[in-house]
């Protein structure tokens, strides 16, 4: 499984994304943001960081990278996207998913282990989890707050789209504790907390996020 | 030349964190009587020619698809100066976007 992760100007966790990737069995495929072409890779990753420098929006200018063009046209052949924090920003604004990500109600940045309950296992990237499994991963943001107009809020609840929802203390204001949601396919998720700096005891949180990349492997090995 | 004004504001049902800290600033400034403080974003965008329908229907597309999202965000866009001559801006003032 080549799993490519893109690199923006301003992306701040691309290394340890793909670090991840191998640490979980697959071949992690470097993806340069000025480059429209996905180099034949299986899945992508759109790491988190504050690509262009979050001028005018999160993620509203990365949208519009030559990367992009590929990354939305393969999302809409069911290719898997998984976007971290500042992926997830990005792929808000290219409306690969719905609703926007709002600065912390609290207006500071957030920066916590932070529990979470996998309430989606039918995406690529969460195969590996169990129903409801409840995990803990790292969370670090300053504009995690998901919104939505009611109506999406209810598309998403009512077809099993979120995908991980925040236990205990909301740490962003998040609507419904969303803290991760995927599109009506299942292939393109966005998640808030951070997955790829929990995948070794030496340092974060513990393992729990390895399960987001070694699905895909597993899946591919099948 | 035609100088165009984009004036983005957060939703009114979208909370505005900004906004908030700058109410929360006002009376330990000793600013009083304060209700709310809602904050946005203004661009001005300088075109070439002269005020049109066409570039005035070019700017809203500049908005909706770059300078606000439409998800979270309403938008104006106003003429807020014209540097050729004699041609007098339109009434423009727009309603803001859905």
């Amino acid at each position: 499984m080549r799993i490519g992760v893109v690199t923006f100007p301003g992306s701040l966790d691309d290394v340890d994304a793909a670090r991840a990737v191998r640490l979980a069995g697959g071949e992690a495929v470097a993806l340069w943001h000025g480059d429209a072409d996905l180099h034949g890779v299986d899945a992508v990753v759109l790491p988190g960081g504050f690509s262009y420098g979050d001028y005018l929006r999160c993620g509203a200018i990365s949208r519009f990278a030559p990367v992009m063009t590929e990354v939305v046209a393969w999302a809409g052949r069911g290719m898997p996207v998984l976007g971290i924090c500042n992926g997830f920003q990005i792929l808000c604004e290219s409306h690969l998913l719905p609703g926007a990500l709002i600065r912390n109600d609290h207006r500071k940045f957030a920066c916590r282990d932070q529990r979470l309950r996998i309430e989606n296992n039918r995406t690529p990237w969460t195969w590996s989890y169990a129903e409801n499994a409840e995990v803990t991963i790292v969370l670090k943001n300053g504009e995690g707050g998901f919104v939505a107009d009611e109506p999406t809020l209810e598309r998403l609840e009512g077809e099993g789209r979120v995908v991980a929802r925040y236990l205990g203390d909301n740490p962003n204001g998040s609507l419904h504790d969303i803290a991760g949601i995927a599109n009506e396919q299942g292939n393109v998720v966005g998640l808030m907390p951070h997955p790829e700096h929990a995948v070794e005891g030496l340092t974060g949180a513990g393992t729990d996020g390895l399960g987001f990349f070694a699905g895909l492997a597993t899946l591919a090995a099948r | 030349m035609a100088r165009y004004v984009v004036d983005v504001m957060p939703k009114r049902e979208i909370l505005d964190p900004q906004g908030k800290a700058v109410l929360g600033a006002l009376p330990r400034l000793g600013f009083d009587g304060v209700v709310d403080v809602r904050q946005g974003k203004r661009f001005e965008v300088e075109v070439e020619g002269d005020v049109d329908d066409d570039r005035l229907a070019e700017v809203r597309r500049m908005a909706e698809t770059l300078l606000a999202n439409p998800v979270i965000e309403d938008f104006v866009v106003t003429v807020d100066a014209v540097t050729d001559e004699a041609t007098p801006p339109p009434a423009v003032g727009e309603e803001p976007s859905a």
